[in-house]
């Protein structure tokens, strides 16, 4: 047998454990979105402010913008809800999708913590969410101006994601015909 | 405790644990099989908020959607491959505990497969290697016969 045969195990392990580290950082709860680079799905939502005004798909296509899954239910869109105000003051339009929560609620939280929001869709039966995919409020979405989804973040956005992730990601879309 | 009211107690605990891990009871089918079918759909969904339970074992509120759209979906008289794709469009192949036969899932289906004939083909190598060596072992000449009885002999204690 020749010598260098003798290192196979080794190598075999060095491989495994460069698996198996890589492992230790991943987060296995984050899954990868199947509606990545397809358009929004459709919808006929009424608003949070005014249940009879019709919202569709259309109604947010146009320019780059973000769409935010929150609840008042939420604990961590509590934690999310100061970023968004800072984003929507960058000028990041920021449209909500409010998801299995009371209108009365949410309504209060807007009035006291501010509305980062163009509006928010009043989505009670949690119809929207279970198209977008949503497991776990908050999730954002990053849309292109065509309406396609480009980006996806589960959980809070705070100033890492942003300077990041998100941010790039909208400069990069901006920057697209 | 006397045997037999271990196996009443035993009995009782395990009604009990069926009790609670059946889904919502409102569910309702006109015939079994298809009470039968919603619950092997559910079973062969995983839950993906709390990852490692299907549907059918999760208490999470999305799990709970799921369930109610699973019903909605069987009752709209969609096929199971319609139910899976409506699933996996949302929340991805995640969802599916059976890995589906196709692009880079071959590698998964097929590497068992694999590592058992690289082993076999291994084994196989190793044992036609040893052959050709093991045969003139044995098979002495006849001068070589007759110089190992020789030294056999010398071996022998005297007496």
């Amino acid at each position: 047998m020749t010598r260098w045969k003798l290192f196979i195990p080794l190598l075999l392990f060095l491989a495994l454990g460069a698996f198996l580290l890589r492992g230790l950082f991943m987060d296995p709860t984050l899954l990868p979105s199947p509606l990545i680079g397809k358009p929004l799905p459709a919808f006929t939502l009424g608003t949070l402010a005014d249940p009879a005004g019709v919202k569709r798909q259309s109604d947010l296509t146009g320019e780059v913008a973000l769409v935010n899954v929150w609840a008042t239910w939420c604990i961590s869109c509590r934690a999310e809800h100061p970023w968004l105000m800072k984003i929507a003051a960058m000028g990041v339009p920021i449209y909500g999708v409010n998801y299995k929560d009371q209108r009365e609620a949410a309504l209060t939280w807007l009035k006291q913590l501010g509305d980062p929001y163009r509006f928010s869709l009043f989505d009670e039966s949690g119809r929207l969410g279970l198209d977008l995919g949503v497991y776990g409020a908050p999730e954002s979405y990053l849309i292109d101006r065509h309406g396609v989804i480009r980006y996806k973040r589960v959980g809070v956005i705070d100033e890492r994601i942003w300077r990041d992730e998100l941010e790039p990601a909208i400069n990069r879309l901006r920057a697209e015909p | 405790m006397s045997a037999a009211l271990t196996r009443w107690l035993l009995l009782g605990t395990l009604l009990l644990t069926t009790t609670l891990g059946a889904v919502e009871p409102d569910y309702q089918f006109d015939q079994p099989e298809q009470s039968q079918r919603f619950h092997r759909l559910l079973d062969q969904f995983r839950c993906p908020k709390c990852q490692n339970t299907n549907l059918v074992g999760s208490d999470a509120p999305i799990a709970a959607d799921l369930r109610q759209h699973i019903y909605q979906l069987m009752n709209e008289g969609r096929s199971d491959r319609e139910i899976e794709e409506y699933l996996v469009e949302r929340y991805g192949e995640f969802v599916l505990y059976k890995p589906r036969a196709q692009g880079s899932n071959w590698l998964l289906w097929l590497a068992p497969a694999m590592l058992l004939l690289g082993g076999l083909g291994y084994v196989a190598l190793l044992i036609a290697r040893r052959r050709p060596q093991a045969t003139p072992a044995t098979g002495l000449s006849s001068d070589e016969r007759a110089r190992l009885d020789q030294l056999l002999k010398r071996q022998e204690p005297p007496g």
